[in-house]
């Protein structure tokens, strides 16, 4: 999902940096309010932010012959609310931008957007509308995991579709090439993720850990598991 | 049976990342050779964007590229131990507290007895 240093006309770089900030920097007061009312969840909100950083550090070969990775942000969305990710994963893709010349500082704005905006937004609502269809607890992490991180993907081919449409068929043809690219790859990824998102919220609760009872998703009725 | 379906779980994402390996063959290259495979997705995103705008130039590069192949694989490897090291370390701490409690409750208990 990462698009490349300049590969965004500077028209699209500019205006997805501009439609991403206010969800850093939300997110910013959100991760601050919530160590000051929580001040025990603060090594749990590091686990999000290190599963974040395990999972978008794994390039995983895919059916289609070529490797993407997971994003791990469903994850910390559904603990913590889907504002907490975006400043988390900025701090990915900054990371990736600066020394790895993986993504870059014209497209972090786009790239923040579509992995650490778009993907826990979704993953948070997939998450309690499968609650409130009566799914199990790990059913739900398991779609909102998975769904979050293809529809990352599907985020960074409609954005390249937009700054790119193609001349005979326009931007509805464009985004079909290169979701052929991203999202096609990104299905078995996305199964792996939601598969290990489902594990490590196990392995947390199997030591019955307090503070995950003090997070909300347990007070949801939808949320028993 | 929690121990059970963890395992379950870690195998079938050693089984999905692992399928693809032996599953897809490598296409013929134009020299008859098998082509390049399991190359990023990222890139070939970069390769249908020429394709699709041939006149388009990249108008800003990589501050800092690393030096050679080897160096981007340390650096991802260092963000995923750095990661999984942060990770392995929780579930320690909370392993070892579960037990101390329990233990507590226990001489709690015992205490409470002997009265």
């Amino acid at each position: 999902m990462h698009i490349m240093e300049g590969f965004l006309p500077a028209g699209h770089a500019l205006g997805w940096t501009v439609a991403a900030v206010p969800f850093v920097a939300f997110g910013i007061r959100r991760l601050n309010q919530r160590i000051r009312e929580n001040p025990e969840q603060r090594m749990l909100m590091g686990v999000a932010a290190a599963f974040t950083f395990v999972l978008s550090a794994l390039k995983l070969p895919s059916v289609t012959g070529s490797c993407s990775h997971p994003t791990g942000t469903g994850f910390g969305a559904v603990l913590f609310g889907p504002a907490a990710m975006a400043p988390i994963g900025f701090v990915v893709l900054l990371f990736q931008a600066l020394l790895l010349a993986h993504g870059g500082i014209t497209t972090l704005g786009a790239n923040v957007f579509s992995m650490a905006v778009v993907g826990p937004y979704a993953a948070y609502g997939i998450f309690h509308l499968a609650g409130r269809l009566r799914a199990s607890l790990a059913v739900s992490l398991f779609l909102a995991a998975s769904l979050s991180d293809l529809l990352t993907y599907v985020t960074t081919s409609i954005q390249l579709a937009w700054a790119f449409p193609d001349p005979m068929g326009g931007v509805a043809a464009s985004f079909l090439k290169f979701a052929g690219i991203f999202a096609v790859t990104q299905i078995p990824l996305a199964i792996s993720e939601g598969l290990l998102t489902v594990l490590i919220f196990n392995a947390l609760r199997r030591f019955d850990a307090p503070e995950l009872q003090g997070l909300s998703l347990f007070a949801e009725p939808a949320a028993k598991p | 049976m929690k121990r059970h379906t963890n395992l379950l779980l870690l195998i079938a994402v050693v089984l999905l990342a692992a399928l693809p390996l032996w599953l897809v063959k490598a296409p013929a290259g134009p020299d008859g050779q098998p082509a390049g495979i399991f190359g990023g997705a990222d890139n070939q995103a970069r390769e249908m964007i020429t394709k699709i705008n041939p006149d388009y130039r990249p108008w800003f590069q990589p501050l800092l590229e690393p030096a050679s192949d080897e160096i981007a694989s340390l650096l991802f490897a260092l963000q995923a131990a750095v990661g999984a090291g942060f990770i392995g370390y929780y579930l320690g701490m909370i392993r070892t507290r579960q037990k101390m409690r329990q233990a507590q409750a226990k001489e709690a208990e015992k205490d409470h007895r002997a009265d």
